[in-house]
């Protein structure tokens, strides 16, 4: 009976497929589905477990890619393990995947593989791809319908072999505030040919600071029409034809699948490899990339966009659960006190025990909780076995399994609690904070490093079955290093380094705090009116705001704010020149070359060393200037007032003039037009303001300096002084204090004419 | 074991929601499944009706925990337990008749000859018991008509062969589980054809020149119309489009491609439009021991519309769609929440869908319920693959069908594999 089961159930398949054009029936869908993200942004987390068992509303997140492919008829699926790949494996082996029929799941194991590149090129050796794959990551939810994406694939393949890959794109609005999607993501600008569907353009990494993204004029020239999106947002799921394969075998820098990948074959003209959208419209499709990402589809799942993906339909084996009013879906074998209150899009799991007064609302509980009496829990997610005891509070955190809450114990927003902590009585975990059995890495390598680094071979292998006492051992070893979790606590707390504290509500799985919202937004607000002030004056405000954060400890990469490091390093090239005397020209090799690999303008150069050239003038002794400030104190008014030049120049003037003179060249070289000339202006008067205020005595003078030595042209002390006629009055500072030498000039060229 | 693997896979298929489409569908191959079970399952000597009960009921069990949203499972499970109790009794009272009752249980057995092979059983226990339990509806309504009674000889066969054998174990014991499996054959017969058994009855209902309402998309309901227009009736339908998954676009299409004069309307047309309608036809997803009905969304709304204008709200329910359970226990009431997506485009939603800012929660909520529960007050007529039956007939009917003893399938606390 089996056996005629199996034949009916192939029949119908081949019913199915054969509906569709004849090559898709001879062959079957392949699936590449990496296990591995490549990235450390759930860790604490994924020291421990694969980020793609971790559950997602009580089901392992890889079981909604893995019911998704089964049921958008791919008939094979290569699952890549890297890092924890035992336990991946393990899990498969056990899960029902392996015994589908119509459907096989085979594991691909490496231990050395470093980027999603790498898997590819590993797949491409072993040679098990045959045809057109769907290419995915195993953190991905999508319920939606392979069947036309795939053929628009085919068609297009027919018509143009160069036509190797379709990506699945939704819309999405991005948040005008924050400058991110929904789940988290940088906003993504996409140009897209209407007519064709082709990728002509792909930026997720654009620089909001300077408010402004590049688009080749080519693209223009070339294409009849292009539409530019930014609420589009990239699913994450693609359909391949071999050729990506050996691409990532001949391109062999190619480590990120957008990064690189896209980026690259946008790019390379050369090949003339095309990408191709397919928007998906009623159905759902998001990638976990991070917390933020985690808790959105979380709730996507939870309201049920997902569907039939969902907790109360069993599409993997999950336990049964009920769905009730409100969104309140309940496994069974729970024990809930008659006064807990639960609220509405609520998951709780099997034998879960609930105290009496406890509130929980939008929150997700695993299997076999405890949760004490007067417990708040908001907006959280607790994974299985946690033991929270009485009157605990925790709003917007993750728990992982095991973990232990002891009485009074306060969670504020965006904690994650990675497996098995014990948080002692009444200890208040501070917000964003993630605590983990296990100590922080500290080794933080180069930026390629760290961006990579959450694959086996790179760090040590934990187990998932480090036990309460191996955690206790390294604990103790070292005793300097822990912070307290309260009495009896176990676990250290992590010191935040991805981004930086300034990030962290970015990813993380609280709401984005309103005093946050409003600080942005009127800093949104602050830029669109430098915008329409002046287009330069907004590029030279952002590269100093975020210097004055790095100068607050932030010396980790993100690659955001590039245009920091630039800075940073053009300083240090200059340094270095001024110390070991190398010629200007070498100089200006040195700097062009920083200039063309952090992609910048010869405007961000001419700033970048001419705020070198200022602070090595402040770094020379200057002592006495100092005390000739002291000695003359001299407010801004009184130097304003007075017609110019009136003081004599201090040593301060005197080293910077030594520093213009000697070093001109090098800044005449990026001074190409005017407009870098008025960045130059601007900068000095950012420099006044902010990290070196010993300057602005002496700003009227030092303009005048810059002058002389034909650094700056009149027109531009002109242009500058036009474009702050209408800015506020605390802007105008140095404007009037060198109303006299603008005045000067302005009779000057009046005479010349 | 062997019987391990389809089962399971058929659990796989009832709960991904992709794989089997309709109640018709489910109900098929969940009687298949089950046949296979029985077929497979080795009978001790003693109480073997005991073993392939307990057979049945373990895998009944997983599968309608698998989609507990579709009641047609259950119904079929307890369709085939029933049909297993029964079988084992008309053998048991034929042994025993054989010897001492003959002229009782020949007289029974002569009453039903043409009636149901179940209800034939259900005759020969009742006497053969002498329970209190209610004679059949079909006894009762002597004048059923004859459409209805499925056409059957082998099971009475069977009986007047179990009479003439011995009451030799061994060969008893093939005969129940051969008996049992012919009369699940009897019922997939029965669902793959009660579609035309309702067809069939449909210029009884349907007049010339009447405007018939219907909402959304019901195969039955499609047959109902075709057989009536087959048989050179002219009347015009009337199809409400069914928000929000728009099946009366699909319905109105097929109308029209066999040529009815078919008159698209929305949801909320419903009400403007009744006054004109002659009568109500629509299909149902199960329909409950208390004649109520679970339907599509909507549905309360037409059947509320009629109800004012006096206009017959009649319903078309294959057997296999008769739920013994009663509405008011709430682990049978359940709805089937389906994605917002089927009303709204995330994409335009999805700033509204931020739970990023404020307190994490939307503002936001869609719902998408898929069925409306219509209460039986509101319902004039059931037509079956047995007939049309009056609402508050519906327990009798229900009572033919099921036995008692069965309505509990589930046990809560094994119901989570």
């Amino acid at each position: 009976m089996g056996a005629q089961k199996k034949r009916a159930a192939a029949a119908a398949a081949a019913a199915r497929v054969s509906e569709d054009p004849d090559d898709l029936a001879r062959q079957p869908l392949q699936a590449i589905l990496l296990a591995d993200s490549f990235t450390t942004k759930f860790r604490p987390i994924t020291l421990e477990r694969p980020k793609v068992l971790l559950p997602l509303v009580n089901v392992p997140m890889i079981n909604y890619t893995l019911a998704w492919l089964e049921a958008a008829g791919v008939a094979e699926v290569f699952v890549f393990c890297c890092a924890h790949s035992k336990q991946v494996i393990d899990y498969l082996e056990n899960s029902e995947w392996f015994s589908q029929p119509n459907f096989t799941v085979k594991t691909i194991e490496s231990h050395n593989i470093i980027s999603a590149g790498d898997a590819l090129r590993l797949i491409y050796e072993q040679n098990v791809i045959h045809g057109d794959f769907v290419l995915i990551s195993g953190d991905t939810v999508s319920n939606m319908s392979l069947t036309q994406a795939l053929q628009e694939h085919k068609e297009r393949k027919k018509k143009d072999n160069n036509a190797v890959m379709t990506m699945i794109i939704k819309k999405s609005k991005p948040s005008p505030i924050t400058r991110q999607s929904r789940l988290g993501t940088d906003e993504l600008f996409m140009a897209i040919d209407p007519n064709t569907k082709q990728l002509l353009y792909y930026e997720d990494k654009a620089d909001h600071s300077k408010g402004t993204i590049c688009l080749d004029k080519m693209l223009l020239a070339e294409n009849p029409s292009i539409s530019l999106h930014n609420d589009k947002q990239d699913c994450y799921i693609d359909i391949c034809s071999p050729e990506v394969l050996s691409l990532f075998t001949d391109n062999f820098d190619y480590q990120h699948l957008r990064r690189h990948f896209v980026k690259g074959l946008l790019l390379d003209d050369i090949m003339g490899y095309k990408i191709f959208t397919h928007e998906i419209h009623s159905s759902y499709a998001a990638r976990i990339d991070n917390y933020r990402s985690y808790d959105i589809v979380s709730k996507d799942i939870i309201q049920r966009w997902t569907y039939p993906y969902v907790p109360d339909v069993k599409f993997c084996g999950n336990r049964a659960t009920k769905l009730e009013r409100r969104g309140m879906y309940r496994a069974l074998e729970i024990e809930q006190s008659r006064s807990a209150q639960v609220g509405s899009f609520t998951v709780i799991g099997y034998g879960t025990k609930i105290g009496s007064n406890s509130k929980i609302s939008d929150s997700v509980i695993g299997e076999g909780c405890t949760i004490g009496s007067n417990v708040l829990i908001e907006g959280s997610y607790i994974w299985d076995n946690v033991i929270i005891e009485d009157g605990c509070e925790l709003r917007h955190v993750i728990v992982c399994d095991g973990v232990i809450m002891k009485a009074g114990a306060v969670l504020k927003p965006g904690v994650v609690l990675s497996f098995k902590v014990v948080i002692g009585e009444r200890f208040v975990v501070p917000a964003y904070s993630k605590v983990s059995l296990l100590q922080q890495p500290t080794v933080h390598d180069s930026d390629e490093e760290l961006e990579y680094a959450d694959n086996s071979s790179g760090t040590v292998e934990f187990s998932c079955t480090a036990d309460q006492s191996n955690g206790e051992m390294t604990s103790e070893s070292s005793e300097a290093h822990k912070p307290k979790l309260g009495t009896g606590g176990v676990g250290y707390i992590w010191s935040i380094c991805e981004g930086g504290q300034e990030e962290e509500w970015r990813h993380s799985v609280a709401p984005i705090p309103e005093d946050k919202l409003t600080e942005l937004s009127e800093a949104m607000d602050d830029d669109q009116e430098l915008v329409t002030q002046d287009r330069t004056a907004l590029s030279t405000s952002g590269e100093l705001i975020s210097d004055s954060n790095a100068s607050e400890g932030d010396d980790n990469e993100d690659s955001k704010d590039d245009s920091v490091y630039f800075e940073k390093e053009v300083e240090a090239t200059f340094l270095r020149a001024v110390e070991e005397n190398v010629k200007v020209d070498h100089v200006i090799l040195e700097v062009n070359s920083l200039r063309l690999s952090y992609n910048m303008t010869s405007a961000d150069c001419a700033g970048a060393v001419f705020y070198s050239m200022m602070k090595l003038a402040i770094k020379t002794p200057h002592s006495s200037a100092i005390g000739l400030l002291t000695l003359y104190p001299s407010p801004f008014s009184m130097v304003a007032s007075n017609a110019y030049p009136i003081y004599l120049s201090g040593e301060l003037q005197q080293n910077t003039a030594n520093i213009i003179t000697t070093w001109q060249k090098l800044l005449k070289s990026y001074l190409l037009e005017i407009d870098e000339e008025i960045e130059i202006i601007l900068k000095f008067e950012e420099m006044c303001l902010e990290s070196a205020k010993e300057f602005s005595p002496l700003f009227a003078r030092i303009l005048h300096i810059l002058y002389d030595k034909d650094i700056l042209q009149e027109d531009a002390i002109l242009r500058w002084a036009d474009e702050k006629e209408g800015a506020d009055e605390s802007d105008k500072v140095f404007v009037r204090q060198s109303e006299k030498f603008i005045q000067w000039l302005r009779e000057a060229s009046e005479e010349e004419d | 074991m062997t019987q391990i693997e389809p089962q399971n896979q058929l659990t796989l298929d009832l709960s991904r929601k992709h794989k089997i489409e309709g109640s018709q569908a489910t109900a098929r191959q969940t009687a298949e499944l089950l046949r296979s079970v029985i077929s497979q399952q080795r009978v001790p000597y003693t109480n073997q009706a005991g073993a392939l009960i307990d057979a049945v009921k373990a895998i009944g069990e997983q599968l309608i925990a698998a989609n507990p949203v579709e009641l047609a499972v259950g119904n079929i499970v307890r369709r085939v337990l029933h049909i297993i109790r029964e079988e084992d009794l008309s053998l048991t009272t034929a042994a025993i008749g054989g010897l001492n009752l003959s002229a009782v249980s020949d007289d029974e057995n002569d009453d039903d000859r043409d009636g149901d092979s179940t209800l034939s059983a259900a005759a020969v226990a009742a006497a053969a018991r002498s329970t209190l339990r209610p004679p059949s509806l079909q006894t009762l309504l002597e004048d059923t008509p004859v459409s209805a009674a499925v056409p059957q000889t082998s099971s009475s066969g069977g009986d007047s062969e179990g009479k003439s054998k011995s009451a030799d174990k061994s060969s008893r014991s093939r005969k129940l589980k051969h008996d049992v499996i012919e009369a699940v054959n009897e019922l997939i017969q029965d669902i793959v054809t009660c579609h035309e058994q309702i067809a069939e009855q449909a210029v009884e209902h349907i007049h010339q020149n009447e405007v018939i309402l219907t909402l959304g998309s019901s195969r039955t309901v499609l047959e109902f119309l075709f057989a009536a227009k087959e048989k050179k009736r002219s009347f015009r339908v009337f199809v409400a489009e069914g928000a929000p998954r728009y099946q009366g676009h699909l319905l109105a299409k097929e109308l029209v491609a066999r040529g009815l004069q078919t008159t698209l309307i929305t949801d909320s047309a419903v009400f403007a439009m009744i006054s004109r309608v002659n009568m109500v036809i629509v299909g149902a997803h199960a329909v409950m021991a208390n004649g109520g009905v679970i339907a599509p969304v909507g549905m309360n709304l037409v059947a509320l519309a009629a109800q004012k204008h006096a206009v017959p709200f009649v319903v078309l329910a294959g057997s296999h769609k008769l739920c013994p359970l009663y509405p008011h226990n709430p682990e049978v009431l359940l709805n089937e929440l389906r994605s917002p997506s089927e009303l709204l485009d995330f994409g335009e939603f999805s700033d509204c869908m931020d739970f990023g800012s404020g307190s994490g929660s939307p503002l936001l909520h869609v719902v998408n319920p898929a069925f409306d529960y219509v209460p039986p007050k509101l319902v004039s007529l059931f037509i079956t693959d047995a007939g049309g039956h009056n609402p508050s007939y519906m327990y009798r009917l229900i009572a033919d069908y099921y036995s008692a003893d069965d309505l509990v399938v589930q046990r809560r606390a094994t119901a989570g594999n």
